[in-house]
């Protein structure tokens, strides 16, 4: 398969679309900070786009989530294949 | 991991981020010079694949969850300096857009884990299959070893940056850390394991020559 790339594409996709069956407990980080009492350390954002992956105007969290991870994984998909063609294009050139 | 502002001194972060890209400006070289044809959409998929699965976290024991870091899968498929890139592009990219990790702690977040854990999930991966034999190896063994490795690792640094910046005593902070991220580490180590498995089985023309 030539365009194989297109395959890994559609397996990180799907897995954007499976995100709102994510654990909600917090990871290990937030669960030490609880528990040893640092927690409260946490300053806010200074400015919000997309806080806790809900894209936002999407009343509907499973919704809101999907279309967040669909979003940041297209995003980095460009990101990553567009550093790397770059990188390779500087020394080709 | 990702650590939220507030957590950190300004000594610490500004740390983090002076160490980062230290690491970043080499990486930016490096990864020019080796990168192949195929590995251009390699990265791509490599970015879009960590960034979504570091948001299914799954449970761990006692009401704690987890997440893929992907450092050390991305450093056994397109070597460490370009999974610095790739861990960075993703870090940055949760803290601007998603604020999931502090804008003044993102260097040290990158230097957790986009510089420790690619870097020690890559060298226990190259170690264990030296030493295990190259023939007939798909990776996985090895690949579950350092992918766990790499997790306990970047829980060790980032437990040593709270301690320096005055937030945690060590000694309460280090065997928690590493104690939640061993079983986090467990779930990193699989899915690695398996992704090595299913590349190795359905395109093992991406492993990196060494690794097939």
């Amino acid at each position: 398969m030539k365009r194989w790339w297109i395959a890994g594409l559609l397996i990180a996709l799907a897995l954007a679309l499976l995100s709102p069956l994510a654990s909600p407990h917090p990871d290990g980080l937030e669960r030490v900070a609880e528990d040893k009492g640092f927690l409260d350390a946490a300053r806010g954002p200074l400015f919000e786009l997309i806080p806790d992956y809900l894209f936002p105007g999407i009343a509907n969290e499973a919704a809101a989530t999907v279309v967040a991870g669909v979003v940041g994984t297209l995003l980095l998909f460009g990101l990553g294949y567009g550093l790397a063609h770059l990188l390779r294009r500087q020394r080709v050139g | 991991m990702h650590i939220p502002d507030g957590f950190l001194s300004v000594p610490v972060a500004t740390a983090g981020w002076a160490l980062s890209a230290g690491t970043i400006a080499p990486a930016v070289r490096r990864t020019g010079k080796q990168l192949g044809e195929k590995q251009v959409p390699l990265m791509g998929v490599m970015a879009a694949f960590i960034f979504a699965a570091q948001m299914l976290n799954f449970p761990v024991a006692g009401g704690t969850s987890g997440h893929l870091i992907g450092g050390a899968l991305a450093a056994v498929l397109l070597g460490p300096w370009a999974a610095t890139l790739i861990m960075t592009a993703v870090l940055a990219v949760q803290a601007l857009l998603f604020q999931d990790g502090g804008l003044l702690a993102l260097g040290a977040n990158v230097l957790i884990m986009g510089v420790v854990a690619p870097w020690v999930g890559y060298g226990v991966y190259r170690g264990l299959s030296r030493l295990l034999g190259g023939r007939s190896w798909k990776g996985s063994l090895p690949g579950f070893v350092a992918a766990w490795t790499s997790v306990v690792a970047a829980s060790i640094v980032c437990s040593l940056a709270l301690w320096l910046s005055g937030t945690v005593v060590l000694s309460i902070v280090l065997p928690a850390m590493v104690g939640v991220h061993a079983l986090i580490g467990v779930g990193e180590g699989l899915i690695t394991a398996a992704a090595l498995a299913f590349i190795a089985a359905t395109r093992r023309d991406l492993l990196p020559t060494e690794a097939a």
